[in-house]
């Protein structure tokens, strides 16, 4: 007779151990008497004291036993839930105690996230992730798993129970230009997204007709691609100052907007044209010969019948593009094109590491957000097509 | 072969070495041109950035690129090779949500909440540099040893090749192209970030850019953008060069 083995999920171990060294050896939160100040550390159990505390625990409490749960639909389905909900009741947890610290100190005082509790709610969160991937859930049902505990966030910041914390509190001195800075942003990576698609496509287009195109253009857009982006900032500006200079009146300068849009340009071309001509390069020609047999213009098989089909490569390369971009935009506040980069730089300048967190917190945001959005719009796409037996399957 | 007895034609129109000599002498000659940026920005009082010399500051950079992306490549490789294997099998789906997740984080948002946990300095730039360098060389070894064709795999082991035989003699060198791929993704994303870096407190090429855009001295930000892009493309043409050994070494 052979005994069961009593573990079963070893990635949830890992994280649960991890998860608990940083509970013990790491500070949950770091409390201030102001922001210039560096902080006094919270452990954990200082937070967690009190009725409210062990009830925001106690999905915790279900996480130890995850490693050893049987690998049924019961069984990871609860490992979903309880990694989801500790790391919500982290961030819970952590609202209550800013709140419960703002009491008795200055309104100056700052409570802040610290390394414990980074550790123990990206522990939470990939034990709930992970299991939602053994459960069979494809990219998208992981994505809604995340997508779950963002909302139990969402929730939590609406209600304005996290309003105690440090960043939050410095949202609330800037809720203006916060507002104007993700805006802005968004409106960087827009404006770059215009040229890059009506001057990308094209050439996309062409590259995949012709291959001498192909062979000019893409070593051109590798190097740009190389080049770092504080340097293609900083190259384009003399030459855009001295345009200006000989066109008063124009708007053109070498800080701002103008040199950021057109650097982010330089930059998303290349994933943009690149998938456009690998896309309509895997059209398969008996296709397009069938579509030319039933009577199809030249403009009816490119419109019905490559568009759809290259459809979802041209998605992965737009992906690529957004995300980046919105990383690049974070860059350009060096040069003055503002969005959410302006308050993170201005945060690292004057040491003030809430603000650095206000602008880096939401740029990540932003990424993954658009990444998420795009995702699903590649499923559904190469869904239509039914090149793929769906990506939720296993 | 290549690079012994090159016809000076050759040398010219190869991208690597020509990268190179323009580094070299943007690195060692900046100060000589110094009269130029005199003359092109007559406003400036410091038409030169002198604070550092630009040979310490290109040490620098390339020292903190080199240490992150080593630190990368032995940590993320031996990931790699750890969840391909049947007893790290379990740990894959983590490492490749990671390591996918993290791609979509901005390097310079990562870089900038290396400081609320770390402080200002050269170390939050190392840890924020090799952290995000991981990402890419996880996924490209991970790729890279699942391409391994199962029928090599077979007859290596048919052969009587133990594991590690198999992993150092079979495995690693036909995935060798794949991993390279990788780490030059990493290297080139890394050589951008440690210029910013100088926005958290590492001295590096973003140096004279960042307090050229703060003081308004455009001399400063062309200097250092000059050398930095240089430096990029360079390292670039070097792994086009390892590549091309490399596809011709492994078909052998």
């Amino acid at each position: 007779m052979t005994s069961r083995p009593l573990l079963h999920n070893r990635v949830a171990l890992l994280m649960v151990l991890a998860a608990a060294v940083a509970a013990v050896a790491l500070p949950f939160l770091g409390f201030a008497p102001n922001r210039l100040l560096s902080g006094r550390p919270v452990p954990l159990w200082a937070a967690a004291q009190g009725f409210d505390g062990a009830i925001a625990l106690l999905p915790g409490l279900a996480l130890l036993a995850t490693p050893f749960l049987r690998p049924t639909r019961t069984g990871l389905g609860l490992t979903v839930v309880a990694g989801g909900l500790f790391t919500a009741g982290l961030v819970w947890l952590a609202g209550a105690q800013a709140a419960a610290l703002a009491q008795g100190a200055s309104a100056a005082a700052r409570t802040s996230f610290a390394s414990g509790f980074w550790v123990m709610a990206a522990a939470g969160l990939l034990t709930a992730i992970d299991a939602a991937r053994r459960l069979g859930l494809g990219a998208i049902g992981r994505m809604a798993v995340g997508g779950a505990v963002a909302a139990l966030v969402a929730l939590q910041l609406a209600s304005g129970h996290l309003d105690a914390l440090s960043i939050l509190k410095e949202y609330a001195n800037r809720r203006e230009i916060f507002a104007d800075a993700v805006l802005r942003h968004a409106m960087l990576v827009a404006a770059a997204l215009v040229p890059t698609l009506l001057i990308g496509i094209p050439l996309g287009v062409a590259a995949h007709r012709v291959q001498a195109v192909g062979r000019a253009v893409f070593p051109v857009l590798n190097v740009v691609q190389t080049v770092p982006s504080i340097a293609l900032f900083g190259l384009l500006m003399a030459p855009l100052a001295a345009l200006g200079a000989m066109l008063p009146g124009s708007g053109i300068s070498g800080v701002g907007p103008l040199p950021a849009v057109i650097a982010l340009t330089f930059y998303s071309l290349l994933p943009i044209v690149r998938n456009t001509a690998v896309g309509l390069d895997g059209v398969p020609a008996p296709v397009r010969e069938a579509a030319r047999g039933m009577g199809l213009t030249p403009g009816q098989i490119f419109l019905r019948v490559d568009l759809p089909l290259a459809l979802p490569v041209f998605l992965s390369g737009l992906r690529i593009t957004v995300v980046q971009a919105v990383g690049l935009a974070a860059v350009a506040a060096l040069i003055g094109a503002g969005g959410l980069g302006a308050i993170m730089f201005q945060g690292l300048f004057a040491n003030a590491l809430d603000l650095v967190l206000l602008g880096a917190v939401p740029v990540i945001l932003l990424a993954v957000a658009a990444d998420a959005l795009l995702s699903i719009g590649i499923a559904a796409a190469t869904h239509s097509i039914g090149v793929l037996p769906g990506r939720s399957a296993p | 072969m290549t690079g012994v007895g090159m016809a000076p034609r050759d040398f010219l129109t190869d991208r690597l070495m020509l990268g190179l000599v323009v580094l070299v002498a943007l690195v060692l000659g900046m100060p000589s041109l110094k009269p130029l940026f005199a003359t092109l920005f007559p406003r400036l009082d410091r038409p030169l950035y002198e604070a550092e010399s630009f040979v310490s500051l290109t040490l620098d950079h390339m020292a903190l690129v080199g240490v992150s992306s080593l630190a990368a490549i032995l940590l993320g490789g031996g990931a790699g090779i750890a969840v391909t294997r049947p007893w790290g099998r379990e740990f894959r789906g983590l490492l490749e949500t990671v390591a996918t997740m993290g791609q979509t984080f901005p390097p310079v948002a990562v870089l900038a909440l290396a400081v609320p946990v770390m402080g200002f300095g050269p170390e939050p730039a190392l840890i924020a540099l090799t952290l995000y360098a991981l990402l890419p060389v996880v996924e490209n070894t991970v790729a890279g040893l699942d391409g391994v064709p199962a029928p090599v795999l077979d007859s290596a082991r048919g052969l009587g090749m133990g594991p590690a035989e198999m992993l150092f003699r079979v495995e690693l060198p036909l995935a060798a192209p794949v991993i390279l791929a990788g780490i030059r993704t990493a290297v080139i994303i890394n050589v951008g970030t440690a210029a910013i870096a100088s926005t958290v407190g590492a001295k590096t090429l973003g140096l004279p850019i960042i307090v050229g855009l703060n003081g308004s001295n455009q001399a400063y930000v062309i200097q250092g953008a000059l050398i930095v892009a240089a430096l990029a493309v360079v390292i670039d043409a070097g792994f086009d060069r390892l590549a091309g050994w490399l596809t011709r070494w492994s078909q052998r």
